[in-house]
């Protein structure tokens, strides 16, 4: 790579030529975590969300107090918890990366349900006003009607939930699992230089968040232009932009 | 059923029996049961008492105006057929059949299942201020949307049907088009022709010409009056068009605080009314 080592300080191009490899053993571990959690974080997003707004008292209560649980202790004590006590009480073995992937779908989804709730609220009360008027089920009036429109209120929120959770994904140190930042730091303690390590680190971080963004504004415009909005370009990259910010 | 469908000057028999009769339920008339039965309704919002024991009965194809200053009631009784909100006291009878609650063997007042509701409510159909088309549809999507989903049409059956509807309202030529590039007026017409869809026995429509610009005004109650003339369908309306509301309704209900204070055949209500409240109020909106 002759152009990049023009501009690059010399010690990236070593190291990138050195350990290209490892660092992308730990950029994949980082992947996996992000498209899993990101998938177990969206469903159970849903699901509470969904919850919050039941006619059912207790089913909102539920709700509620789970969502509070997952939001309002931390992280890496369930981690810890889920890695470290489950495999001790029961008998389900120890299976750090799926671990990791229920704590963080299980953290940032209780986070999700409040976005998921606040958008189906959001929905102009003469929507669902409506599709009673027209006798709809349940499932039929969200899946037909509302959700269609909370889906594109929704996204902005799930957005900038997502590009937290790649980058949260860095907790996978704390319980062993080799992904980016815990190769990043191993390949620090081996001797290479710290700054060089990080600096790659930061960029391929940068690089993951970046996408998920991208396609996520990508699911917000199409729904966007479904409910008759025509989005500006200027806007999708703004958004992208401020989500990963 | 309503003798006269065309002129709209033969109010059905029923029309004059309203508050009377409306003692013991559902069964209570030899001549059939009315389309609506209002027994005892109660409706409060907080500490706000909107209506307190209402009774009213209107007959299968009657079309009824209610009529009064804002805050009279009028919407919250279409709301109140329409389940969208809760009864706080009292029964509404369909064809006979009770709305949300009904009594159970021991005379005691018990609230329906949402299932049981629903199959009354199917009889009824609602037309909003605001229209209300779902903006992630296209305009025949909106029509055939319940048809399909809640009455298990087909496609085709739902598409056929739907596209017959919108030549009615006039708008045969935009049936692929998305809502938010239609005018207000043809919105309330798509509106309407989404409520038919569903074939009520019962149409409720709340001020559907209030937020319209005063040119698109014609067209949705010339739509309307068409309807009126080519169906036996109940209708329920709230308006402030009182030369519609004359041509279309059999009978005009005047509201105030709750109350039914005066009601007559609309000529009547509008040349000649009794009450001093009704005169006030004809006064400052004719």
């Amino acid at each position: 790579m002759p152009d990049l080592s023009s501009i690059a300080p010399a010690g990236v191009v070593e190291t990138l030529q050195d350990h290209w490899h490892t660092l992308l053993d730990g950029l994949k571990v980082t992947l996996e975590l992000s498209v899993f959690g990101g998938a177990v974080a969206f469903v159970v997003a849903v699901v509470l969300g969904l919850a919050a707004i039941s006619r059912l008292a207790v089913v909102r209560t539920v709700s509620r107090i789970i969502v509070e649980f997952f939001r309002g202790t931390s992280l890496v004590v369930q981690l810890f918890v889920l890695v470290y006590v489950l495999p001790q009480a029961t008998s389900v073995g120890s299976h750090p990366l799926l671990f990791c992937v229920i704590a963080l779908g299980l953290n940032y989804g209780a986070y999700g349900s409040e976005v998921v709730r606040g958008s189906l609220n959001a929905v102009p009360p003469g929507q669902w006003e409506t599709t009673t008027a027209l006798s709809m089920s349940w499932l039929t009036k969200i899946r037909r009607v509302i959700w269609p429109q909370a889906w594109a209120l929704m996204l902005p929120g799930l957005n900038n939930l997502m590009v937290m959770l790649v980058k949260g994904t860095a907790i996978a140190l704390f319980i062993g699992l080799p992904d980016l930042t815990s190769v990043g730091d191993d390949l620090r303690k081996s001797g290479v230089d710290a700054w060089t390590v990080y600096g790659i680190s930061f960029v391929l971080y940068y690089l993951a968040a970046l996408a998920f963004s991208a396609f996520l504004r990508h699911l917000e415009v199409r729904a966007q232009r479904r409910l008759g909005i025509r989005p500006s370009k200027v806007k999708t990259a703004q958004a992208t932009a401020e989500a990963v910010a | 059923m309503p003798t006269d469908k065309t002129d709209g000057a033969g109010a059905p028999d029923l029309s004059k029996q309203s508050g009377a009769a409306v003692q013991t339920g559902p069964d209570f008339d030899g001549n059939g049961r009315p389309r609506i039965a209002f027994e005892d309704v109660s409706k409060q919002f907080g500490k706000n008492v909107v209506l307190n024991d209402l009774n009213f009965n209107v007959a299968k194809g009657e079309r009824v105006t209610l009529i009064g200053p804002s805050g009279s009631g009028k919407t919250t009784i279409l709301r109140l057929l329409m389940t969208l909100e809760e009864l706080s006291g009292g029964f509404i009878y369909v064809d006979g059949d009770p709305l949300t609650h009904r009594k159970n063997d021991a005379g005691k007042r018990v609230a329906m299942k949402p299932k049981e509701i629903s199959v009354i409510r199917k009889r009824i159909g609602m037309v909003f201020q605001q229209f209300n088309l779902f903006p992630n549809m296209s305009v025949i999507e909106n029509i055939t949307e319940a048809p399909i989903h809640v009455l298990g049409q087909s496609k085709d059956e739902a598409r056929e049907k739907a596209k017959k509807l919108l030549d009615q309202v006039g708008l045969g030529d935009r049936a692929e088009e998305h809502p938010t590039r239609l005018s207000g007026g043809q919105q309330q017409r798509v509106a309407i022709a989404r409520a038919l869809a569903m074939e009520p026995e019962i149409l409720l429509l709340d001020e559907v010409t209030s937020a319209l610009d005063p040119e698109l005004v014609g067209d949705v109650l010339g739509v309307l009056r068409d309807v009126a003339n080519s169906t036996d369908i109940t209708m329920l309306l709230v308006t402030h068009e009182m030369q519609f509301a004359r041509d279309v309704s059999h009978r005009v209900m005047m509201f105030d605080a709750g109350h039914i204070i005066e009601e007559a055949e609309p000529d009547a209500m509008f040349s000649d009314p009794q009450h001093e409240r009704t005169k006030k109020f004809l006064q400052a909106i004719l």
